[in-house]
C-alpha cells in the first residue's frame, strides 16, 4: 500500500540522509571538483573520523560532535602531508593520473585494514543524547540521530561556502580551480594554495566521520558503500559547486529512501552507482555545472 | 583561381556563456600558404581545434576536399589529410623520435606499406635534419628539436593541409631562420600550409594570404601587404 | 625478441605443468599453484587497460564474480562443461566491459576508474537478492569426477589456470608488440596527440577494456569448481581488486612480462606468509608495499632490472 503517511515519511527521512550526505561529499566537491585531484580515500577518512568518535567517546565519554569539531585541524594537517606527498610523487611530474589514483587507493586500502586489525569485523556505536529519541510531528516520525546530522551537515556546507566566498584563502582556492597558470603569474603560488584547500577537504571528513558514527554503527569497511555516493554527488552537483553539492546530496538521500522504501534496503546501494552513470553518459557537467 | 581545399563557413564555438568564435568564415585554397593571426585569446587556436576536430563547433560546417567533416573525430580528419601541430608539444614521451613519428605512419597515412613504415620516418627525420636523434627519447630534445620533431610527427601523417600552431614561439630568430626554409620546402611539394604565428616577421615572410582573428571574428583577409596598412588591425593589436 | 620464442616459452610452461601433475603428490601445491596462475590472468588482463593503456580499473571484482557466476549458473541450469564456463564467462565479462566503457571512456580516464570504483559493490547486490544463486548465503557447486591423465579434478583444474594464464601472457605480448599496443602506448602518453594523428582512441581504448574485461571474467569461470563453494562475499573479494593492480604496479607496467613477475612474487608470497599471519596483515603488508613502490618505484621491479642492466652496459 502506498499510504500517504509512509510517503512523507521517506521524503523526510531522504531530506535527513541527504544532509548528511552532503557532509561526507563536501570534501570530494573541493578535492576532485575543484582542485581535480581524485582522492577516492575521502570515505576512508570518513570512517577514520568515526573511530576517532568512536574511541574518545568509549573511552572519555566525550560527545561525538565535539569530538569530530576537535579533530578538524588534526585532519586539516593529515591532508596537508597527504597533498605535499601526492604533490612531489605524483602532480609535479604529470603522473597524477594512473599512479595518483593508485596511490590514494593504496592509502584507502591500508587505512581499511589498519581499522580492521585495531577493531576487529564488529560494528561499533557512540553514545550521546541525541541518538534514540524521535521528534513527532502529526505522523512523521523524526529521529533525532538523523536530524542532528543533517542539520550539522547543512551547517558545514554553508561554513564552507562562506569561507570559500568571503576570505581570501577562499577566494584563492576558486581562482586556483579556474586557472592556476594565471595565478602563479600574478606572483601566488598555487601549490601552497592548493595544500590548503585538500586540507580543508580532509578537515570537512572529521565532522562527517562524527556523524557517519551518530546515525547508526560502523564498521571498517562501511567507507566502501560511500564511494559510490560521494561521487556521485559531486558530479551531479556539478564539480565544485558547494550549493550543488548539497542539492545533490538531497536528491539522492530522497531517491536512496524511496528505493529502500519500496524495493528493500539492499537495492539502495546501487541508485548512486545508477544515477553516476546516468550523469556520465547524458550530462557529465552535472545538475548544477557551470 | 584554384579549388578551396578547406572551406570554413560560419563556424560558431561557445565555451558556457563565452563566444570564442563567432560565425568565422574562411577559403584555403589547394596549395596556398595561409597566415593566421591575432592577439592572444582571439580565438585562433579554438578555430584550428575546430578544423582538426579537438573540439567541436556548434553551428557552422567545415567542408575538406568537398565534403563536410564538421561531425568527424579527429583520427577521420586526420586520415583525410588534416594534420596540426600543437603550441605546447605534445610528444609521445615513452616513445623515441622515430617510433613518435611511426604512430601517424601506421594510423592516418593510407598509402605507406607496413614494411616502409619506419624507412619513411627516417626519411622525414633527415628532411628535418633530426636523424641523429631518432633514437633519443622525446625529455632529452632541446626546444628547437621539440618543434622540430612536433612539424615532423605531423608530416608524418602524410597531410594535404598542415595546420602549424605557432611552431616557432619562443625560438631565437636564427631558430626561425632555420625552420622557415623547411615549410617552404614541404608547401612546394604541393603540401597546403596554416600557419598560425605571432612572429610578424615569420608570418609576413611566409603567407601568400593572411586572416586576422579578433574577440572571435575574422577582421580582415587579404595578402600581407594589405594587411599591413590594415587600420582594423592596427586597432585589433594596438588598442584604440 | 624473436617471433618463435614467446610460443617455445609457452608450449615449455605448459608441459612443465603437465610433467608437474604426474610427479607432484601434495594435494596443497595445486590449490596453491591454481591461485598463483589465476593471479596470473588478473593482473595481465588488469595491464592491458591500465598499464598499456593508463585507464585504472578498480573493479577488477566485479568482473572477476561476474565471471564466477555466470559459470555457477551454467552449472545449475544446463550442467555445461567447464569450456563452455570459461568462454561464457568471458564473453559476458567482456560484455560488461564494453557497456561501462561506452558509457564513461569518451570522457576523462578518472570517471571510468569511478566507476569501476562502485560496480562491484552493485554487482555484489544484485547477486546476495538473487535467489538462483543461492543469494547471500550461496550455493553449493559439486566438483566432476576425475579423469585421466589427472588423478584429481583439482589437479586438471590447476592444469587449466595454467593454459589460461599461458594464453593471456600470448595475447598481451601480441597486443603490446602489434599496432594495436603502439597505439594504447600513444594514448596513454597523450591522448589529444594520438586521435590527431590518426589513432581511434575510443575504439581502441574500449578494445583495450574488452579484451581485459574477458580474461578477468575467464579467470573467474574455473572458480566454483575451485571452491565448490560459490557465495558473494569471497567471489568479490576485495583481494582480486588489489592484487591485480598491485601486481602489475609492483612488477612494472609496460610490458607483458611485469604482470607475470608481480603476480607470481605477490601471489607465492601471500601463499606461504596465510599460513603464519593472519589474512589481514597479509593484506596490510600488500597495500603498503604498492604504495611504497608507487611512490618510489614507479617503473616496477622489471623497471629496477633494466635500469641495473643499462648502467652496467653503458
Amino acid at each position: 500500500m502506498l499510504s500517504l503517511d509512509l510517503l512523507l515519511n521517506a521524503i523526510v527521512a531522504g531530506i535527513l540522509l541527504g544532509g548528511f550526505y552532503a557532509a561526507v561529499s563536501l570534501g570530494i566537491s573541493v578535492a576532485f571538483g575543484l582542485l581535480d585531484i581524485v582522492n577516492i580515500a575521502h570515505p576512508v577518512f570518513v570512517v577514520l573520523g568515526s573511530y576517532i568518535a568512536y574511541a574518545l567517546n568509549s573511552a572519555l565519554g566525550l560527545d561525538p560532535l565535539l569530538t569530530g569539531l576537535l579533530g578538524v585541524p588534526v585532519f586539516f594537517a593529515l591532508g596537508v602531508v597527504v597533498y605535499r606527498l601526492y604533490y612531489a610523487s605524483f602532480e609535479k611530474t604529470g603522473e597524477e593520473s594512473l599512479r595518483g589514483l593508485v596511490f590514494f587507493f593504496g592509502l584507502l586500502f591500508i587505512i581499511e585494514v589498519a581499522l580492521l586489525l585495531v577493531y576487529g569485523v564488529d560494528y561499533r556505536m557512540v553514545e550521546a543524547a541525541y541518538i534514540g529519541d524521535s521528534l513527532h510531528i502529526g505522523s512523521v516520525g523524526i529521529a533525532l540521530r538523523l536530524l542532528v546530522p543533517c542539520l550539522v551537515g547543512i551547517g558545514m556546507t554553508v561554513a564552507l561556502y562562506l569561507v570559500l566566498s568571503r576570505t581570501f584563502w577562499g577566494r584563492a582556492i576558486m581562482a586556483v580551480s579556474q586557472d592556476s597558470q594565471a595565478l602563479r603569474l600574478m606572483g601566488a603560488n598555487p601549490v601552497r594554495i592548493k595544500t590548503i584547500a585538500f586540507g580543508l577537504s580532509i578537515a570537512t571528513a572529521s565532522l562527517a566521520g562524527a556523524l557517519l558514527i551518530v546515525i547508526g554503527p560502523v564498521e571498517p569497511s562501511i567507507g566502501r558503500e560511500y564511494i559510490g555516493r560521494v561521487f556521485a554527488i559531486a558530479v551531479l552537483g556539478g564539480m565544485g559547486s558547494i550549493g550543488g553539492t548539497l542539492a545533490a546530496g538531497l536528491i539522492l538521500g530522497v531517491v536512496e529512501t524511496f528505493t529502500a522504501t519500496y524495493y528493500g534496503p539492499s537495492w539502495a546501494l546501487a541508485v548512486s552507482f545508477g544515477i553516476l552513470l546516468v550523469v556520465l553518459a547524458v550530462r557529465p557537467a552535472g545538475l548544477f555545472g557551470r | 583561381m584554384a579549388a578551396s581545399l578547406l572551406e570554413v563557413r560560419d563556424v560558431t564555438k561557445r565555451f558556457g556563456g563565452f563566444r570564442a568564435l563567432n560565425g568565422v568564415s574562411l577559403d584555403v585554397r589547394e596549395g596556398e600558404r595561409f597566415g593566421l593571426i591575432g592577439p592572444n585569446g582571439s580565438g585562433k587556436t579554438t578555430l584550428i581545434n575546430c578544423i582538426s576536430g579537438a573540439l567541436r563547433n556548434e553551428s557552422g560546417r567545415i567542408s575538406f576536399r568537398g565534403c563536410d567533416v564538421t561531425r568527424l573525430p579527429a583520427h577521420q580528419r586526420t586520415r583525410l589529410g588534416i594534420a596540426r601541430s600543437f603550441q605546447i608539444p605534445k610528444p609521445f614521451t615513452s616513445m623515441t623520435v622515430l617510433e613518435n613519428l611511426c604512430i601517424p605512419l601506421e594510423y592516418a597515412a593510407r598509402d605507406v606499406a607496413r614494411a616502409d613504415v619506419v624507412d619513411e620516418a627516417m626519411a622525414i627525420l633527415r628532411r628535418m635534419s633530426l636523424e641523429d636523434k631518432a633514437s633519443l627519447l622525446p625529455g632529452r630534445l632541446t626546444q628547437v628539436d621539440m618543434r622540430r620533431l612536433e612539424l615532423a610527427r605531423a608530416m608524418a601523417a602524410k597531410p594535404r593541409l598542415l595546420i602549424s600552431d605557432e611552431a616557432m614561439a619562443g625560438l631565437s630568430s636564427a631558430e626561425v631562420d632555420a625552420l622557415l626554409p623547411i615549410l617552404f620546402a614541404l608547401n612546394e611539394q604541393g603540401i597546403t600550409i596554416i600557419m598560425i604565428e605571432h612572429i610578424m616577421r615569420a608570418v609576413m615572410r611566409f603567407s601568400e594570404r593572411i586572416a586576422v582573428l579578433d574577440a572571435g571574428e575574422k577582421i580582415a583577409e587579404g595578402p600581407p601587404d594589405e594587411i599591413v596598412k590594415n587600420k582594423d588591425v592596427e586597432r585589433a593589436y594596438l588598442g584604440e | 625478441m624473436k617471433k618463435g620464442l614467446p610460443l617455445l616459452i609457452a608450449v615449455g610452461v605448459l608441459l612443465a605443468a603437465l610433467v608437474a601433475t604426474r610427479l607432484v603428490g601434495n594435494r596443497y601445491l595445486y590449490f596453491a599453484g591454481y591461485v598463483i596462475f589465476q593471479y596470473v590472468v588478473l593482473a595481465t588482463a588488469w595491464n592491458i587497460l591500465g598499464g598499456y593503456t593508463g585507464y585504472v580499473n578498480f573493479g577488477t571484482a566485479g568482473f572477476f564474480a561476474l565471471g564466477a557466476y555466470t559459470a555457477t549458473v551454467l552449472i545449475l541450469a544446463f550442467k555445461a562443461p567447464l569450456p563452455v564456463q570459461i568462454v561464457a564467462g568471458g564473453l559476458v565479462s567482456a560484455v560488461l566491459g564494453l557497456g561501462i566503457g561506452y558509457l564513461t571512456l569518451r570522457l576523462r580516464g578518472v570517471f571510468f576508474s569511478i566507476a569501476t570504483l562502485a560496480l562491484a559493490l552493485v554487482l555484489q547486490t544484485f547477486v546476495m537478492n538473487w535467489e538462483y544463486v543461492g543469494g547471500a548465503k550461496g550455493v553449493s557447486i559439486i566438483r566432476p569426477a576425475a579423469f585421466p591423465p589427472f588423478a584429481s579434478y583439482v589437479e586438471f583444474l590447476f592444469f587449466v589456470m595454467a593454459a589460461l594464464a599461458v594464453v593471456s601472457a600470448m595475447a598481451a605480448w601480441w597486443i603490446e608488440n602489434s599496432w594495436v599496443g603502439r597505439g594504447l602506448a600513444a594514448i596513454r602518453d597523450n591522448e589529444e596527440a594520438a586521435e590527431c594523428m590518426g589513432v581511434p582512441t575510443l575504439r581502441l581504448k574500449l578494445l583495450a577494456t574488452v579484451v581485459s574485461g574477458c580474461f578477468m571474467g575467464v579467470a573467474g569461470a574455473p572458480f566454483p569448481y575451485y571452491v565448490t563453494l560459490v557465495e558473494p562475499v569471497s567471489a568479490f573479494s576485495l583481494d582480486y581488486a588489489v592484487n591485480s593492480l598491485a601486481m602489475p604496479m609492483i612488477g612494472g607496467t609496460t610490458t607483458w612480462i611485469g604482470p607475470i613477475v608481480g603476480a607470481i612474487l605477490l601471489s607465492t608470497a601471500q601463499q606461504v606468509a596465510t599460513v603464519t599471519i593472519s589474512s589481514e596483515l597479509n593484506l596490510l603488508i600488500v597495500g603498503i608495499v604498492l604504495v611504497a613502490f608507487v611512490l618510489l618505484a614507479p617503473q616496477g621491479i622489471v623497471g629496477l632490472v633494466q635500469r641495473l642492466a643499462g648502467r652496467r652496459r653503458a
